[in-house]
């Protein structure tokens, strides 16, 4: 009896330890893949972007992002980004609306909803090829044009292949993302308001204007922000549509990274991405304040 | 009051209509046109059905084909692997550390997928030394690119169940941590779990950046190198790896509808 009582304090004592220990192995495989595989990769872009061609740190990298080439590009970027998302938000939230005056089960908002979920992913390669044969130089659209009312969609020079083709083609997946993230908002406007604003004599247009414009607004502009991002990281569809020079950042990116001729720009490439990060991580941490703001009302 | 509500719905109407109309034809018309392309030379759909003379003119096509779907498998196998224990078992034993796992699976979404190849160069240096230049080790890189996605879905599936409670209820029976996660926990999370493998595979799919960049191959990279020399060809493959990821995404739209509509037996009152 003395002896069990002895022994019970002891085993209570050097359980919890030993169950803290074992219970941390099983997290084990996750912490060490991501470790490899996101977390260094991660670190060698801020460390790499700080670093001398020579080792040590050193700012000629970072300084680098100066040259007035670099800085075009990330201006090109901004400004194609900008206006995708600009109008890929008004358009999208139009179709958002359209969405919510309609029956909310018919069959109509689930198939616009369904088509949006996947056209929101639609990117890269496949939507590159689907705008050249469109609107490329022997495309349907060209082709049709230029047949039937003698019009040639490239008189002042092939613009699919610069920014303003690649604003219309990045619209595309724009919109769906759009209304994928905006209708939420659009569903979380209460009828009662309307009916309220209206009681109160209240116009349409003071409805927008007064009460669900306000409420609106930082839904709105969180999911224009998540849409700028969404498209100042893409990639793909950039590579895939333009062949000559490197106008945007990801594309200077390429550059860096796989032309071996610049010796000493190693880590301008890594800057680069530094910088990239910086800009979507200032974007992101915006869109989830204005997301808080947003579920204050429209939750 | 009833004239004003009338008008107003004819108006939205009318609305309705015009807006979906213009932005349908937007949306439809690359998709006609694809069709239309794909279409002029009459040799290309048979060629792409046909899988043996398919490998035979366009082997790196072939090649691109089955490395994506290698890739599509093992990465969602992975992420399984990797994500669904992990996930349990911090509900159940490490609480604390729920928020360093969510950030680490959510970071990804700041990092675009270019930056991220800039880390990986060095790190797929290792990985070649150590697996070779496989297109399918890749596979690493993808488990990391899904995961934000994959962690959402999973975790609205736990969230959904009362694990601890299954899990304390398993215990007390007798199984172990093995039979806890295979037989009770994996079954009340299928749908979850399958909406994550969907989504795997639907971004693997479409994933070009990582590869390209790595010098590996897979669908995409094999559909910009072949829009080089056969621009027909190239269309009807991107088209049908549209049409792929549209069913997958589809199906997957479907299966979140059903979820929501069928209350599970363990389903939390509404947080």
């Amino acid at each position: 009896m003395a002896e069990t009582v002895a022994a019970v304090p002891q085993r209570v004592a050097r359980r919890p330890r030993l169950r803290g220990v074992t219970a941390l192995l099983g997290t084990v495989p996750f912490f060490a893949y991501v470790t490899i595989f996101l977390v260094i990769p991660t670190l060698v872009v801020v460390i790499g972007a700080f670093a001398g061609n020579e080792g040590g740190a050193s700012l000629d990298s970072v300084k680098a992002l100066g040259n007035s080439y670099i800085l075009d590009a990330f201006g090109r970027s901004i400004a194609l980004s900008a206006i995708s998302a600009l109008v890929g938000a008004v358009l999208g939230a139009l179709l958002a609306y359209a969405l919510v005056t309609a029956k909310p089960d018919g069959v109509l908002r689930r198939v616009v909803t369904a088509a949006a979920g996947v056209l929101a992913q639609f990117g890269g390669v496949t939507l590159a090829f689907a705008f050249l044969a469109t609107i490329g130089l022997s495309g349907f659209i060209t082709v049709w044009l230029q047949d039937t009312f003698n019009v040639n969609l490239y008189e002042n020079g092939v613009w699919l292949f610069e920014l303003p083709g690649l604003t219309l083609v990045y619209t595309y997946f724009q919109i769906p993302l759009m209304v994928i993230v905006f209708l939420p908002a659009l569903d979380g406007i209460r009828p009662q308001w309307r009916e309220a604003t209206e009681s109160l004599g209240g116009t349409t247009w003071q409805y927008w204007t007064r009460v669900a414009g306000p409420l609106l607004a930082p839904a709105f502009l969180g999911s224009a922000l998540l849409l700028f991002a969404n498209s100042f990281s893409a990639y793909a569809t950039a590579a895939a549509l333009v062949s000559q020079g490197s106008p945007l950042v990801p594309l200077q990116i390429r550059g860096a990274l796989t032309s071996e001729v610049l010796l000493g720009q190693q880590n301008v490439g890594k800057a680069m991405a530094l910088g990239m990060v910086v800009v979507v991580s200032v974007v992101m941490a915006l869109y989830t304040l204005l997301q808080k703001r947003t579920s204050k009302w429209l939750g | 009051m009833a004239g004003v509500t009338a008008r107003r719905a004819r108006k939205q109407r009318a609305f309705r209509w015009t807006v979906l109309i213009v932005l349908g034809v937007f949306f439809v018309l690359p998709l006609i046109a694809m069709v239309e392309f794909s279409t002029r030379d009459p040799s290309t759909w048979p060629a792409l059905v046909d899988w043996p003379e398919l490998s035979e003119r366009y082997p790196a096509l072939a090649e691109g084909i089955t490395s994506s779907l290698s890739q599509a498998a093992l990465t969602a196998l992975l992420m399984l692997v990797l994500l669904v224990p992990t996930a349990v078992w911090v509900r159940l034993r490490l609480p604390q550390l729920r928020r360093v796992v969510e950030f680490l699976c959510l970071l990804p979404l700041t990092i675009p997928a270019i930056v991220l190849v800039v880390g990986l160069a060095p790190v797929y240096a290792w990985v070649t030394y150590f697996f070779g230049g496989s297109s399918l080790t890749l596979v690493f890189a993808y488990t990391v690119l899904v995961l934000p996605y994959a962690y959402r879905a999973i975790d609205a599936g736990l969230s959904a169940i009362d694990v601890k409670t299954l899990a304390e209820a398993a215990r007390s029976l007798g199984a172990g941590w093995g039979t806890v996660m295979w037989r009770v926990v994996l079954p009340n999370i299928r749908s979850a779990v399958l909406s994550a493998a969907f989504l795997t595979v639907a971004l693997v799919l479409g994933e070009f950046t990582i590869a390209s960049l790595l010098n590996r191959t897979n669908l995409q990279v094999a559909i910009n190198f072949l829009g080089k020399s056969s621009a027909t060809m190239s269309v009807a493959v991107s088209l049908t790896a549209l049409l792929l990821a549209f069913v997958l995404l589809l199906l997957l739209s479907l299966l979140g509808g059903r979820r929501k509509s069928t209350p599970t037996p363990f389903k939390e009152p509404a947080a």
